[in-house]
């Protein structure tokens, strides 16, 4: 698998060992283990096939970060320029991304100040191409502007990703849980959302929630 | 009766549980309210499933709609977050349940994207899994034109449709051992092969079902009632589709035609000959005849499916032959309708410790996926099903988001029902073809 990873991870970040313990303890040979986190990715130019050509479509400055991974393009956008690019993407003659494929969120703890993620998918009818657009907001100031202005389908997908993910889409005309009952407290996606345990009748044992019990990777 | 009326902030609130719809009328017609606001569901006949709609009405005009969901929501995407990869099939299966085929096989291209083994599936299991997610299309498509008939006051269409869906199903619960739900598309290709005779009982559904195609339309194509009640209503033009991210059937009906097995192929569709039926009349007459056409081109290509896999793909692996991510034994269906593999239990109990550990490690830890993201599209009956994968490089996925079209295709009921007549909110919901496990999740 190591050589699918196509780049040095620019921040290695360790963790050791396989089952979380630590001190003594650790019987399963696996104490020296080292876990890397995954790398954040930037490719460098040629990005291949219309990519190039699209990424240059765009005005400078507009990407922060350019992903090509598995034949798919990413553009990583700040989020105060979000809504002039989607603009741009959508009525661009060489861009023409009409079609919106929804918002999709992505919570990643470790990656401080820039913990959530809004992923949003484009497809160009008229070019028959796909790009993805990933914007992110950190956790103390969970705000994304709305893009309900340029792709009126965002509507429920941004009140869907509200609803799980607690990103507050500025601008949205009607900003409010979806899926969730509408008194429901936390957003459910979140990595830190608590999961709960299982009492069982045994000299008051717990079944650990999913993310607490021993874990393989 | 039940009837009870109460003073709340809105105004008076009446509960039409049945035989009290004369004091309603009586109280309206005293009233000098004009307006009406109607709750519609979640639970009600004509909703498909647990969809609510609140219609603010002016007569019987719809000057307001609401659609409200979530009441099926389960946390499937949140599931899967503490499940292997190939256990996460079991959970999308379940989303969409009229189409499981479709959601299971979105799910797998995007691990398969992601594990970089897409060129390796062998030919085998993508014929098997063309042919399912055509039968699959027409058992979901029959139940959208019969419930849609059914909900216009048509029993027979219903019937029809159900009975036709059930060969669909037998045919399916021969293949995999379950009507619905069945897991059966898993990542690296399919879980079972085909069993003995599965060939020849697809070969005698696509003998019938051109009939039973002709005496749908003979039911439905041309009846007066029918007609009335669905040309020209639920009217909605490209523009409306592109803008509200509209695809499928909805938007083959506006004359655009965008199907995803021709422009961005997948599973070898490229392969296959067959055409993308498109009407131009925008309405929810136009999307039945989209999703007849449709059925009629899936037959032509369950045909083609069926002569490959008698002929040049009669036999070959069905599961990628990487030991690292197929699963280690090569399940057959038996009587009982379960997955086993006698040798390989012979084989891992009794004569090889190693791959006793393989089988161990492979099922419970399962494989480990490279860290990144993909977004992964497949035609499903209702539009484009998305599949979000992320993974972090472990054995669990990261995050798995769904793009359900029936999500996204609820949010044009305002557009086609406003200023329309509340007899056609029904038909425009049911030219949707929501099924609400998928817009839940």
């Amino acid at each position: 698998m190591s050589d699918n990873l196509p780049e040095v991870p620019q921040e290695p970040v360790a963790r050791t060992g396989m089952f979380g313990v630590s001190g003594t303890g650790d019987t399963s040979g696996y104490g020296g283990l080292v876990v890397r986190r995954a790398p954040q990715l930037s490719t460098p130019r040629p990005y291949g096939g219309y990519f190039d050509e699209l990424v240059d479509a765009l005005p400078e400055g507009t990407v922060e970060r350019v992903v090509v991974d598995r034949g798919e393009l990413t553009l990583h956008i700040a989020r105060e320029r979000l809504v002039e690019t989607m603009k741009k993407l959508r009525d661009d003659a060489a861009l023409r991304f009409e079609l919106s494929l929804g918002v999709s969120g992505v919570h990643y703890p470790e990656e401080s100040g820039a913990e959530l993620r809004a992923v949003y998918h484009l497809a160009s009818i008229t070019h028959n191409r796909r790009v993805r657009v990933e914007v992110s907001a950190p956790d103390t100031d969970r705000h994304i502007p709305s893009t309900v202005s340029v792709y009126p389908t965002h509507d429920w997908h941004e009140r869907e990703t509200y609803d799980f993910f607690g990103i507050i889409f500025d601008g949205h005309p009607a900003l409010t849980r979806i899926e969730m009952p509408d008194d429901w407290e936390g957003h459910p996606q979140r990595k830190d959302y608590p999961l709960g345990g299982i009492p069982v009748e045994y000299r008051g044992a717990e079944i650990p929630a999913p993310d607490q019990r021993r874990s393989y990777a | 009766m039940t009837t009870h009326a109460t003073e709340a902030a809105e105004g008076k609130v009446y509960d039409v549980a049945g035989q009290d719809w004369d004091q309603l009328v009586d109280t309206v017609l005293e009233s000098d309210e004009e307006r009406l606001v109607i709750n519609m569901g979640p639970q009600h006949p004509s909703t498909h499933g647990v969809l609510r709609l609140v219609l603010t009405l002016d007569g019987e005009t719809v000057t307001e709609a609401r659609t409200v969901i979530g009441y099926l929501h389960t946390g499937i995407e949140k599931n899967i977050e503490f499940r292997t990869w190939t256990q996460g099939v079991t959970f999308v299966t379940r989303m969409d349940y009229l189409s499981p085929i479709f959601n299971e096989t979105a799910y797998c291209l995007a691990v398969e994207k992601l594990l970089g083994i897409t060129e390796r599936i062998p030919a085998r299991a993508e014929a098997i899994r063309v042919m399912m997610m055509e039968l699959t299309r027409i058992s979901s498509h029959m139940v959208a034109i019969g419930t849609f008939g059914m909900e216009l006051g048509a029993t027979t269409p219903f019937l029809f449709g159900v009975r036709e869906r059930e060969m669909v199903l037998d045919v399916m619960e021969y293949i995999t051992g379950l009507r619905m739900n069945m897991a059966y598309v898993r990542p690296g290709g399919v879980s079972v092969d085909l069993p003995a005779g599965a060939l020849d009982k697809v070969g005698e559904l696509l003998k019938v079902m051109p009939q039973r195609l002709k005496d749908m339309r003979k039911l439905l194509d041309a009846n007066p009632v029918y007609l009335r009640r669905t040309k020209d209503v639920a009217y909605l033009d490209l523009t409306g589709c592109m803008a509200l991210g509209i695809t499928g059937p909805i938007l083959r009906a506006a004359g655009l035609p965008w199907d995803l097995r021709k422009s961005q192929p997948y599973c070898g569709y490229e392969t296959y000959d067959f055409d993308v039926p498109i009407e131009q009349s925008c309405d929810v007459y136009g999307r039945y005849l989209v999703r007849v056409a449709e059925m009629e081109e899936s037959l032509k290509i369950i045909e083609q499916c069926l002569e490959r896999l008698a002929g040049p793909l009669k036999a070959g692996p069905v599961m990628i032959e990487d030991k690292k991510i197929g699963w280690p034994a090569q399940l057959a269906l038996g009587p009982d309708g379960l997955g086993n593999s006698p040798n390989h239990i012979a084989h891992i109990m009794s004569s090889s410790m190693e791959a006793l550990i393989h089988h161990f490690k492979l099922v419970t830890e399962g494989f480990r996926v490279p860290a990144g993201q993909v977004y992964s599209a497949v035609e499903s009956p209702r539009g484009e099903l998305g599949a979000h994968v992320v993974s972090d490089g472990g054995t669990r996925p990261y995050r798995v988001h769904f793009r359900d079209p029936s999500f996204t295709h609820l949010q044009a009921v305002p557009a086609m029902c406003e200023g329309g007549m509340i007899a056609d909110v029904i038909s425009a919901v049911a030219s949707i073809d929501p099924v609400m496990g998928g817009v839940d999740r």
